[in-house]
């Protein structure tokens, strides 16, 4: 769609042409600019007109993220980014349906609905900003927090359970793209984006997304990730990919798994008017 | 003229095939040109356990139940203390039972019945293969005089498949039947002229709601199975794809609903149905649709409350959730049909008000209403004008999603369409949608959400009305009752007591002039629902100036609330 078109010479789509001039409530530093920023390259080297594609959300920091953009969004509520993500493109499956959302909001209350998805199979990028943290409401663990992390009020002494593994979790339940990105770099994170919207069926992105409000300590993310979950290319085999994720230390990154399970959308061919199904209740 | 019909009750414990007989005989009924009602009572067993079919008969249409049964037929008397309260009698009722399956039930034997014993499992055991209930059939039609052709072309059409010997085996049955059917003085059915083929129509409450939607637009559908409104779904399963829809089983009740906005929000008018503990589930993301001005439906099937209640019984208790179950200020539609056949004309107009409001509709059926079968004249088709307001290529200049309009209403831009991109948001926001907590912003949206209701013209379809639009004695209820109250109104006018009845459609936004209208010069107003805490009663009070003398017959799930009950509170009222 990027091409121009001889007759009418569309333009082709930049960056800057994704983003909407609403400000942020991010924090400065926040990694989300860097997502925003790798979501509308993305977007851009696809070529997706800003009316083909929908961002849905749920709430809390990262959630805000389709306002920031100039594509259609919407903006739901705490934990349900996926089956909204999920109607709109069942409904219409020509759109380019991206869901975008933080660990709290995916892992906690939306968990249940991350399996299912995973499950489902519908061809849609879910883009988690991990934090692992709750930042809207100032900085609670999340499910993604380790378990003796004590700067919270509410868990003086540190959530004590451990860590919430989102690549393991989506590769149990069946997801058929699962990817781990930094905001380091938003180009690198683009292009994990485009692939993974690229590739049919529901695909994971996990971004290190810094919280450097209530997670300063974040800032030294960018000495801990490295390339690869041991090897350069994504294994297609679940098993392989399941030695591969035991031996990570939640800081690989690049694509973990990439498999091939039909995509779910319920093709329907109408073929009755509705007074021709209402005949079945006709006593002859 | 009251309704000259007969009511019969089969009972029986699974195996016994009781639903299949009420089935059959409501069919034949159907075919021998009656009109005709059946519900279902069941016990809490997933499959088996006991089971009653309760069915009302006559040449006139039926919406509801009358106040006795003239005939109970128990095949046995498998846990009947359970649910022999649904089944009233008297002297005059005749009750037929098995004498192999023991004494008579003193439950049974109180109000006074006609006892007669009919071998019903040895009369079957006569003939190779033949089945209890089909012998209860040939009883039962000979007794009410229903004619024999109609049910011997119902066991063709349901056996058929199975052969000629299986249907030579029933129609025995059925005949052995007919011969023990020796009982005299029941009613008797008067002869009805066969109908027009195709002019009426057999169907349930939730197969009427499903049918409705569809005809109302709705191609997406998004389902998390609750009794009793699960075949709502189910039917929905089926046939949407015949229209070029679908239908998606969600992981729980919170996916339902979002999904269902999803898809609406993606221009495709979208629904989900559920009960009581479904719809509380629900209540998050219906706020969600008001606030961001998401079209959709959801169908509730009332059952017994709170929590997981009586989940196969019927009550109307969620009206309140319903009503007042969403946070904040947050106006929508609650619809409520009141018959079967007018679940498939409400269902419709309330795809029809959600979309053209951009507003969560809720509609408010019911089990006695849902999971029962109904004889019905063929439900008209309605045209309604007008759907969602989708912005034209002008408003999509500086398109601002929550535009400020007269009636409240913005047109909305659906994805796909250039130019009005925009975030649809659960946060108050300015016109254009951006997140605002501007006092200004908050308070012109809500006005907005609130206008748009209040100035929609909702027409005649607000309420049913029926009696003396003049008497002095008001009647409202509303659902599944409606049918009830007719017959009460019916029965009061005969005996010289005017009576005028509101069944309304639209119980939110309460139609405040037209219901102070309706009930204008009435002095006295009963209030009837099938509930414990008198919820119509409040939401009235809440909204409406009510006539000086108000009283309520109000009474807690699952028994019904019976014609003859209605009379005598009227009657009292009115004294
Ligand atoms: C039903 C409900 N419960 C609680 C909240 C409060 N809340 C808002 S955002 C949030 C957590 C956000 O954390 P996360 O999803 O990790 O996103 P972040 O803000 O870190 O980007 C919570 C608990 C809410 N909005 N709704």
């Amino acid at each position: 769609m990027s091409a121009i078109d001889a007759d009418t010479a569309a333009p082709v789509l930049k960056a800057s042409d994704y983003k909407s001039d609403v400000k942020p409530v991010w924090c400065p530093g926040c990694g989300d600019f860097s997502v925003l920023s790798a979501i509308t390259k993305a977007l851009a080297e696809l070529g997706i007109p800003p009316h083909e594609a929908v961002v849905a959300s749920g709430i809390g920091c990262s959630s805000r993220i389709p306002a920031y953009t100039t594509v259609y969004g919407f903006h739901s509520v705490h934990g349900r980014a996926l089956p909204v993500a999920s109607g709109i493109k069942l409904a219409r499956p020509e759109l380019t349906v991206l869901a975008a959302g933080g660990d709290g909001d995916g892992f906690s209350i939306g968990g249940n609905h991350f399996i299912h998805a995973c499950r489902r199979n519908v061809d849609m990028t879910y883009i988690v900003m991990d934090n692992a943290v709750y930042g809207m409401t100032k900085g609670q663990a999340s499910p993604t927090t380790e378990p003796d992390w004590t700067a919270s009020k509410l868990t003086p002494d540190g959530p004590g359970i451990s860590a919430f593994q989102p690549l393991e979790m989506a590769l149990s339940a069946g997801a058929q793209f699962i990817a781990r990105g930094f905001t380091a770099n938003p180009n690198t994170l683009a292009h994990l984006i485009c692939q993974a919207i690229r590739h049919p069926g529901f695909s994971l992105v996990q971004v290190l997304s810094p919280c450097i409000t209530y997670r300063p300590e974040q800032r030294a993310y960018k000495n801990r990730v490295h390339q690869h979950f041991g090897h350069p290319e994504p294994a297609t085999d679940r098993r392989e990919a399941f030695a591969r994720l035991m031996d990570d230390d939640g800081f690989s990154l690049g694509v973990l798994y990439k498999g091939s399970q039909p995509v779910y959308q319920p093709a329907p061919a109408p073929s009755a008017t509705p007074e021709e199904v209402a005949a079945q209740f006709a006593i002859c | 003229m009251s309704n000259p019909s007969v009511s019969i009750a089969l009972t029986g414990s699974g195996g016994a095939g009781v639903m299949t007989a009420g089935q059959m005989l409501l069919t034949a009924a159907a075919r021998a040109g009656c009109y005709g009602l059946m519900s279902r009572s069941l016990g809490p067993q997933i499959r088996g356990g006991e089971s009653a079919a309760l069915l009302r008969l006559s040449t006139a249409p039926v919406d509801g139940p009358d106040d006795i049964f003239d005939l109970l037929l128990a095949f046995d008397w498998g846990n009947i203390d359970r649910f022999a309260a649904e089944l009233p009698l008297n002297e005059n009722s005749v009750v037929i039972y098995d004498p192999g399956q023991g004494p008579v039930p003193e439950v049974v034997r109180e109000p006074g019945p006609r006892l007669v014993q009919v071998p019903l499992k040895e009369i079957a055991k006569g003939i190779p293969g033949g089945r209890e209930n089909m012998v209860g059939l040939g009883l039962i039609t000979t007794l009410i005089g229903l004619d024999a052709a109609s049910l011997r072309q119902v066991i063709e059409e349901r056996l058929g498949r199975k052969g000629a010997e299986a249907v030579d085996t029933s129609w025995q049955a059925v005949e052995a039947g007919a011969e023990a059917a020796t009982v005299d003085g029941l009613p008797r059915l008067d002869q009805a002229s066969p109908a027009a083929p195709g002019s009426r129509w057999q169907i349930s409450g939730n197969d009427a709601v499903g049918l409705g939607a569809l005809r109302g637009g709705v191609r997406f559908v998004a389902a998390y199975p609750i009794t009793p409104a699960t075949e709502i779904l189910e039917w929905m399963a089926v046939n949407l794809p015949k229209v070029g829809g679908a239908l998606v089983q969600c992981e729980d009740e919170l996916a339902s609903v979002c999904m269902a906005l999803g898809g609406s929000y993606a221009g495709v008018p979208s629904m989900t149905a559920t009960a009581g503990p479904g719809l509380a589930l629900m209540t998050e993301a219906i706020g969600l649709g008001v606030a961001s001005e998401t079209p959709v439906v959801i169908a509730n099937v009332m059952r017994g409350g709170p929590s997981t209640g009586i989940p196969t019984k019927s009550e109307q208790s969620d009206l309140n959730i319903a009503c007042y179950g969403l946070h904040g200020d947050a106006p929508h539609i609650v619809t409520a049909p009141t018959s079967i056949a007018d679940c498939v004309f409400t269902a419709q107009w309330t795809v029809y008000l959600a979309e053209a409001l951009q507003c969560p509709a809720i509609l408010l059926s019911d089990q006695a209403m849902g999971q029962a079968q109904a004889v019905i004249e063929k439900p008209a088709e309605v045209a309604f004008i007008g759907r969602r307001k989708v912005a034209r290529p002008a408003d999509l200049e500086n398109y601002q999603r929550y535009r400020i309009t007269a009636d409240g209403i913005s047109p909305v831009a659906l994805p796909g369409m250039p130019g009005g991109q925009h975030t649809a948001d659960g946060l108050e926001h300015a016109p254009s949608g951006t997140p605002s907590t501007q006092a200004a912003h908050h308070q012109e949206q809500l006005d907005k959400r609130r206008r748009k209701l209040d100035r929609f013209d909702y027409g005649d379809h607000w309420a049913i009305r029926a009696g003396d639009p003049e008497a002095e004695l008001a009647l409202i209820t509303f659902g599944s009752l409606t049918g009830a109250a007719r017959d009460a109104v019916t029965r009061c006018a005969e005996a010289g007591l005017p009576v005028r009845l509101i069944a309304p459609r639209l119980l939110l936004p309460v139609q405040v002039e037209r219901l102070e209208a309706a009930l204008a010069g009435a002095t006295k107003l009963l209030i009837v629902e099938q509930n414990h805490e008198a919820q119509l009663r409040h939401l009235l009070a809440g909204h409406i100036r009510l006539p000086a003398v108000v009283d309520s017959l109000n009474r807690a799930g699952p028994l019904t609330i019976r014609p003859g009950e209605i009379v005598s509170a009227l009657t009292t009222l009115a004294a």
